[in-house]
């Protein structure tokens, strides 16, 4: 704990110059279609986005439920077919990452917390801002009416490799690829306009006195996190585009001389290979597109629910920063299997395990930061704790996937589908929902009920480690992944059964008990205990607007000066236990009655 | 390197005196365009970089059959050349106050990106003309997708022109006039010497990225 109890702070004089840089034009809506539909406020973008995402992803958890079902029970229960099944296992896992996560972490939250939290108004260009999320509705609507075209949605599998995914023996050959790619290259447009937003205002419309290193780590997170996104989604875009051109005009990127059924083909020369380095160089970095806002926002929940400053502020900064940089060199650590030069296997496995350093160090902080912290086990915190042991335990089996010799083994079994099921879907839901049950009050008014929470909690986390600690089992005995059945496997021990059966159960009783947060967040806009401003007590900038829901433009006429990071809880004989970012040095001491307030 | 400067703080201190200076702000900040700009500008970088690695990549396949160089490339990169003088010259009239110069400038800019446009699709068409055509031909294929990124971007910025353009004759907020042909100009540079890279290392036909591959030990 830092002291700051310095006798400055006594005859302190708070007088800030006059601000220099005029303040912004603001957008105003005319109609009722501009205000709610057609809107450029990034409060109302961030709300589009979340509920779009949220919707697409809930399509998503159903098609997981169908796979459990056959997977659970092949015999009694058979309800689709192979077929059916990589179609399923493609759609999930390209909704669930590109269109859920990452339009929920950047889209949503990030429109919604950068200008709160970094003192602006609005995002910079809110036209473009709002462009992107109909672009973005756009390309789920374009992703969605695969499902009613001839022969359905492609099943190339989320990483749609060629020369598979256009060959007539792949589920979805004729149009779902073709759609499938072409929501792709939509979304990355989309993304784009979003994510040049989310960047300039972090770097642009900074409140007076937020210095980059006063902001709260959730900005960090997602400011880094579109960085990356905006400098590893173009990989995804050549490889969409290349594909769509040897799909639809016979151009031979990706698709080498091959036999179909018999025939020949009109593709040469093309190297399946280069999609994969493609893919993956956007694949590897798209994780930590989602970890890393997740990794920001849970700092911020650790912080203000321990009543602790976050332990060693500047190197989870550096951290978030280096993490971002490496997650370039690591990509080919999944292409072990796809024949490659053991230099470079030794190369990209170096490079994976270097990564755990700052990643195991933010591990570190959070742990530090709850020591002998007054930990309030609210409802985020327990979301925030849980994501803590997941990301952990998630990152553990990474270490062996990380290893090319262990690797060969373990490619394609369930091992994997465990792994960054822990990683990439359970570790930042929890985060997702951590960050919603703190920032309700704020976005409403009004509290989530604790109960139903800790409920939801309780159930989520047991019920996803009762899922996919014997998936990894599971993996581990050989059984491989992307079989709708397991059929006559003799090195599969006759305990998969009822294994699978019990994972299955347990995946529909969670899934199902995700309606209570449904019905939470429903039943607390009307009947939830009024927040109040600030029910946490939290120091960064957005818990003190003038209005709560925060009205159009954010602040009042003055726009908030900042003087301080957000971490300063419990302060040595302070009058509270905490000092928001905006009040001035000679409030430091003060009773919260005594500081500044940002009136309309 | 102010970014790591920044890097460097130590925000759990007390504030100083000096913090209070700092928050009134920076006296002239960079207008938000120029940065997103600058930013959307690494994001095509990006791109063309993947899309070079990708030809570097497949050109070191046995059966490699490269396009034969185009002439026509040649005048279409002296037509991009002089549309970025003129944007050139458009910024430099406006910054004088010089309405009619910076008009014909950007009239004259416009056109000439045009020109190269359609001396782009000349290009295709006679490169579709030639007897060994095929579109399973990866040399050839790469050559329709490069240029044809390569000239969505310039139509993009020919979106921008037209709006500075038309603002141009209608009673403009100088400031905000001047900021967008500034801008309209960086970009056209940046596009031309994107294209001259494209133009030396892929498609002028003398094998110039397999000698910097080489050169940089990476063949």
């Amino acid at each position: 704990m830092v002291d700051v109890t310095d006798d400055r702070l006594g005859d302190f004089d708070d007088s800030v110059p006059p601000s220099e840089v005029e303040d912004v034009e603001l957008y105003h809506a005319h109609s009722w279609w501009t205000k709610y539909v057609f809107c450029q406020d990034a409060k109302v973008i961030a709300i589009q986005y979340s509920a779009t995402a949220l919707a697409i992803g809930f399509v998503a958890l159903v098609m997981s439920w169908l796979m459990r079902l056959q997977l659970g029970f092949p015999d009694s229960l058979s309800i689709i077919n192979a077929e059916q099944y990589y179609q399923l296992i493609t759609m999930h896992g390209m909704i669930m990452v590109v269109y859920l996560l990452t339009a929920l972490f950047l889209g949503g939250f990030g429109n919604y917390f950068i200008p709160l939290m970094v003192g602006a108004r609005d995002m910079v260009f809110p036209y473009v801002n709002m462009l992107s999320y109909w672009v973005y509705l756009l390309a789920v609507l374009i992703l969605v009416a695969s499902f009613f075209v001839t022969g359905g949605p492609t099943g190339a599998g989320w990483t749609l490799y060629p020369p598979q995914s256009i060959l007539s023996g792949t589920p979805g050959h004729n149009w779902g690829i073709i759609l499938m790619l072409i929501s792709l290259v939509v979304f990355i447009i989309g993304f784009t306009m979003g994510g040049l937003n989310y960047v300039v205002t972090v770097l642009q419309a900074r409140a007076r006195g937020m210095t980059l290193m006063r902001m709260p780590l959730t900005v960090w997170g997602i400011f880094t996190a579109s960085i990356l996104a905006l400098l590893a989604f173009p990989a995804l875009f050549v490889g969409g585009v290349m594909l769509l051109l040897d799909r639809l005009f016979g151009t031979s990127f990706f698709m080498p001389t091959i036999v179909e059924m018999g025939q020949l083909l009109d593709y040469d020369g093309g190297s399946p290979i280069l999609f994969q380095h493609l893919f993956w160089f956007f694949g590897h970095p798209e994780v930590y597109i989602v970890a890393l806002p997740a990794f920001g926002i849970v700092s911020d929940l650790i912080s203000v629910h321990s009543r602790r400053n976050i332990f060693g502020y500047r190197m989870m900064v550096w951290a978030i920063v280096i993490i971002a940089g490496l997650s370039f060199i690591v990509w080919a650590h999944h292409m072990y299997v796809s024949g490659m030069n053991p230099y470079f296997g030794f190369f990209f496995a170096t490079t994976t395990l270097i990564i755990a350093v700052p990643t195991a160090l933010k591990v570190y902080n959070w742990v530090l930061t709850l020591w002998r912290g007054n930990i309030h086990f609210s409802v985020p915190m327990l979301f925030a704790l849980g994501f803590i042991i997941t990301f952990l335990n998630g990152g553990l089996s990474g270490l062996f996937l990380g290893n090319a010799v262990l690797d060969v083994p373990l490619s394609d079994t369930m091992f994997v589908v465990a792994h960054f099921h822990m990683v990439m879907g359970v570790a930042p839901v929890l985060v997702i929902y951590g960050a919603i049950y703190h920032w309700y009050p704020k976005m409403t008014g009004r509290m989530l009920d604790e109960g139903m929470g800790k409920f939801h909690f309780w159930i989520t986390f047991v019920g996803a480690y009762a899922i996919f600690l014997p998936l990894h089992y599971v993996g581990l005995m050989g059984v491989p992944r992307r079989y709708n059945e397991l059929g006559e496997m003799p090195f599969v021990p006759p305990s998969v059964v009822p294994l699978n059966e019990f994972i299955t159960i347990v995946a529909l009783v969670v899934g199902f008990a995700q309606l209570v947060f449904v019905y939470n967040i429903i039943r607390s806009l009307r009947h939830g205990k009024p927040a109040g401003d600030n029910p946490w007590k939290a120091n960064s900038l957005e818990w003190h607007t003038p209005e709560t829901p925060p009205g159009h433009g954010n602040w009042g006429k003055e726009m908030p000066v900042v003087y301080r990071w957000p971490y300063d809880y419990s302060v040595p004989d302070a009058a509270e236990d905490y000092v928001p970012q905006h009040v001035p040095p000679s409030k430091t001491l003060a009773p919260a009655e005594e500081w500044p307030k940002n009136t309309l | 390197m102010k970014f790591l400067r920044h890097l460097m703080e130590k925000p759990w201190e007390p504030p100083q005196a000096s913090d209070l200076a700092l928050a009134a702000g920076p006296g002239s900040a960079p207008p938000a365009q120029k940065i997103g700009l600058w930013v959307f500008l690494c994001v095509v970088t990006v791109l063309f970089m993947l899309l070079t690695a990708a030809y570097a990549e497949r050109m070191a396949f046995e059966n490699w059959r490269p396009t034969a160089p185009q002439w026509l490339l040649w005048f279409n990169t002296t037509l991009l050349i002089e549309s970025s003088i003129a944007f050139q010259w458009a910024s430099y009239a406006i910054r004088r106050g010089r309405m009619e110069d910076t008009r014909t400038a950007m009239i004259a800019a416009g056109f000439l990106a045009v020109a190269f446009l359609v001396g782009q699709i000349w290009a295709w068409v006679d490169l579709s003309e030639i007897a060994r055509f095929t579109l399973s031909n990866p040399a050839i294929d790469f050559f329709y997708l490069i240029t044809a990124l390569h000239g969505l971007h310039l139509l993009g910025g020919l979106i921008v022109w037209g709006k500075t353009t038309h603002t141009l004759w209608h009673k403009p907020d100088l400031a905000r006039v001047t900021l967008s042909i500034r801008l309209c100009a960086a970009y056209w540079h940046y596009l031309l010497a994107l294209w001259v890279l494209l133009f030396i290392l892929l498609f002028n036909g003398s094998d110039n990225l397999s000698a910097l591959l080489v050169f940089c030990g990476l063949q």
